[in-house]
C-alpha cells in the first residue's frame, strides 16, 4: 500500500485498483472542529478535481475534490453520527471514501509523504 | 492562504497579544482580527457558557457625541442631545435614565437599516448633553460620516476606537470583573459606571451579544492593556475568537448587522419592533416612518424567523428556503450551535410562514433539506434583569 497526498490535504491510499481517501492531519486542525460530513455514496464517478465530499466544521464549509478520478465502491456512514472522527483521526478512522481508481497513472501527479511534509512547512 | 491585503488591515491594541496567544488573524472589518486561539472556536464557544470568555471588540465603533455648545446641562442638556439624534433613529432616547443604554438602529430615508448600534446616557449632571454611542466596526465610518454631517455646528462626534473595547461574557464573568470594578456586579442588563482605573477613566457597561450576563469595557491602551493581562491570568478566563462570538451570537439569535439585517430591510422586517418605544410610534417622526408604521399596521411582506434544521448539515448564509418547490425566503446567517448540538440558522420567510412549526425545506447543495421555522432564541438568554 502506498499513500500518496494532494495540495488540497487529502491523502490517498492505494491497494490494488482500490484507492481509501480522506483529509489531512493538516487540513483537519486547520478546519477545526468537525460538526457535519457528507461523503459520497457507492456508485458516484468523479473526474479528478471534481467536488467529491463535504466537510464542515463550526464555523465555514469546505468542499473535498477528488483526487484522482473513480467510482465510488463505499462512502464512510460512520462520519455522518461521528463527524468528530474527522479530527480524532483524519488518516485512520475518519476516512472519506473508497475509490475504484480509473487511471492509475494520475497518482504520479501527486506527493508522496516526504513531498508533502515540504509542502506544509512551506505555508 | 495568503491574503495580500493583510498590509493595509488595522490592527487594535490587542493584536500583539493575540499573537502572543496563538491566534489565527483574519481579515474583518478592515482589521486583522483573531477567529479563534488553539482552543478551537467549539470549545471557546462553550466556554463561554459555562464560564467567562474575554472578546477584543476594539475593532467597534465606540464614540461620544455631545452639544456643541457644552455639556452640563443637566436634564434639558439631555433632551437636546436625545433630540438631535432621535432625528436618525427611532428609538426613545429622551426617555433614557442616567446610565441607561438602549439598542437602536440608524435608519436611511426609506426606513432601511444603516446599523444596529448601542446609545448610553451617561452618568452625572455635568456629563449630561453628550452620548455615549457604540456602531458596528464594518460601517463605523459611514455611520460617523452621517452622524457628523447631520448635526453640523449643534453637536460634536469624538471617535474612541483608538481605545481598547473588550467584553468578558459568561456566567463567571460578574465575579471576575468585580476584583476589578467593584460595584460593578451590581449593574443591571444595559446600565453603565464609570471608573478610574490607574488614572485612566473606563466606561463598563452590562452588555454584550453572546445572550449570557456579561460587560463590555472602554478603556485607554495604556490602562487596558495590563488590564486585560492581568484578566486573562484568572483560571474562570479565556480568550475568544471571532468565530465563537458568530456561534454565539446566532444561538442567541441576535442581528448580525451587513447580514441578517442590511439597508434593505425595516426593523420591523428584522423582528427589531420592540426597538421603537410607544412614544416614538406616536409621533412618527423617525427616518422611513412611513414604511415603517405601515408594517407595523399591515405586517411586514417577509419576516425574520429562527430555523431548525431537522438533519445534521448546516445550512449557511445564502442558502434558498423553499416550500413545495417554490422559492419562499433565505438563510442570512446560518452555522452549528455548540451549546445545542445542532445545526441552527436565522432568515427571512413571508410573513405568512413565519409561525414556529412550519415546515420548510433549506436548498443545500442542490438538495432539499427539511427544516422548521422556530422560536428565537435557540439559548435562551442569561441577562441581569
Amino acid at each position: 500500500m502506498t499513500t500518496y497526498y494532494t495540495e488540497d490535504h487529502e491523502w490517498i491510499t492505494v491497494d490494488g485498483d482500490v484507492a481509501t481517501v480522506g483529509i489531512t492531519k493538516y487540513a483537519a486542525e486547520q478546519l477545526g472542529d468537525v460538526v457535519f460530513v457528507e461523503v459520497p455514496e457507492a456508485g458516484a464517478s468523479f473526474a479528478k478535481g471534481d467536488d467529491m465530499a463535504v466537510v464542515e466544521s463550526v464555523k465555514a464549509a469546505s468542499d473535498v475534490y477528488a483526487p484522482v478520478a473513480g467510482e465510488v465502491v463505499e462512502g464512510n456512514a460512520a462520519l455522518a453520527d461521528a463527524p468528530e472522527t474527522v479530527n480524532e483521526d483524519p488518516e485512520g478512522k475518519g476516512w472519506f471514501c473508497k475509490l475504484k481508481l480509473v487511471d492509475a497513472g494520475e497518482l504520479g501527479s501527486l506527493m508522496n509523504a516526504d513531498a508533502y511534509k515540504a509542502f506544509c512547512d512551506g505555508l | 492562504m495568503a491574503d495580500t491585503t493583510t498590509e493595509n488591515l488595522k490592527r487594535t491594541p490587542l493584536h500583539a497579544l493575540h499573537e502572543e496567544l496563538g491566534a489565527k488573524l483574519v481579515p474583518f472589518a478592515g482589521y486583522e482580527m483573531p477567529v479563534q486561539y488553539p482552543m478551537g472556536v467549539k470549545e471557546e464557544h462553550l466556554w463561554t457558557r459555562t464560564e467567562a470568555g474575554l472578546f477584543d471588540v476594539s475593532h467597534m465603533g465606540p464614540c461620544f457625541l455631545a452639544l456643541a455648545d457644552g455639556i452640563g446641562g443637566g436634564d434639558d442638556a439631555h433632551a437636546e442631545i436625545a433630540a438631535l439624534i432621535e432625528t436618525l433613529v427611532p428609538s426613545d432616547i429622551a426617555g433614557l435614565k442616567e446610565g441607561q443604554a438602549r439598542l437602536t438602529v440608524l435608519l436611511n430615508e426609506e426606513g432601511g437599516i444603516l446599523d444596529d448600534l448601542i446609545i448610553t446616557r451617561p452618568i452625572g449632571e455635568e456629563a449630561q448633553g453628550s452620548l455615549y454611542i457604540v456602531v458596528n466596526g464594518a460601517v463605523k465610518d459611514a455611520d460617523w460620516a452621517l452622524i457628523e454631517r447631520s448635526f453640523e455646528g449643534k453637536a460634536v462626534l469624538t471617535h474612541a476606537d483608538d481605545r481598547i473595547l473588550f467584553a468578558l461574557q459568561g456566567p463567571k464573568a460578574a465575579d471576575v470583573m468585580s476584583d476589578f470594578f467593584p460595584g460593578c456586579e451590581e449593574l443591571k442588563f444595559m446600565r453603565h459606571m464609570p471608573f478610574e482605573l490607574n488614572g485612566s477613566r473606563c466606561i463598563v457597561s452590562r452588555c454584550g451579544y453572546t445572550g449570557e450576563d456579561g460587560f463590555e469595557v472602554l478603556v485607554s491602551p495604556e490602562a487596558g492593556l495590563p488590564l486585560v493581562k492581568e484578566m486573562l491570568t484568572d483560571d474562570r478566563v479565556k480568550p475568544i475568537g471571532l468565530g465563537a462570538r458568530d456561534s454565539l451570537r446566532l444561538e442567541a439569535g441576535l442581528c448580525l448587522y451587513g447580514h441578517d439585517m442590511d439597508t434593505t430591510r425595516d426593523p420591523i422586517e428584522a423582528d427589531l419592533a420592540w426597538v421603537i418605544q410607544k412614544k416614538r410610534r406616536e409621533r412618527a417622526d423617525f427616518p422611513g416612518a412611513e414604511r415603517i408604521m405601515k408594517a407595523l399596521a399591515d405586517g411586514p411582506a417577509e419576516v425574520r424567523v429562527g430555523i431548525q434544521p431537522l438533519e445534521r448539515a448546516p445550512a449557511r448564509e445564502g442558502t434558498v428556503i423553499e416550500v413545495g418547490g417554490e422559492a419562499v425566503g433565505i438563510v442570512t446567517s446560518g452555522g452549528f450551535g455548540p451549546s445545542v448540538d445542532a445545526p441552527i440558522a436565522m432568515g427571512y420567510v413571508r410573513a405568512g410562514l413565519a409561525e414556529p412549526g412550519t415546515k420548510i425545506d433549506l436548498m443545500v447543495r442542490g438538495k432539499a433539506r427539511p427544516a422548521e421555522v422556530c422560536a428565537l432564541p435557540f439559548v435562551a438568554h442569561n441577562y441581569k434583569r
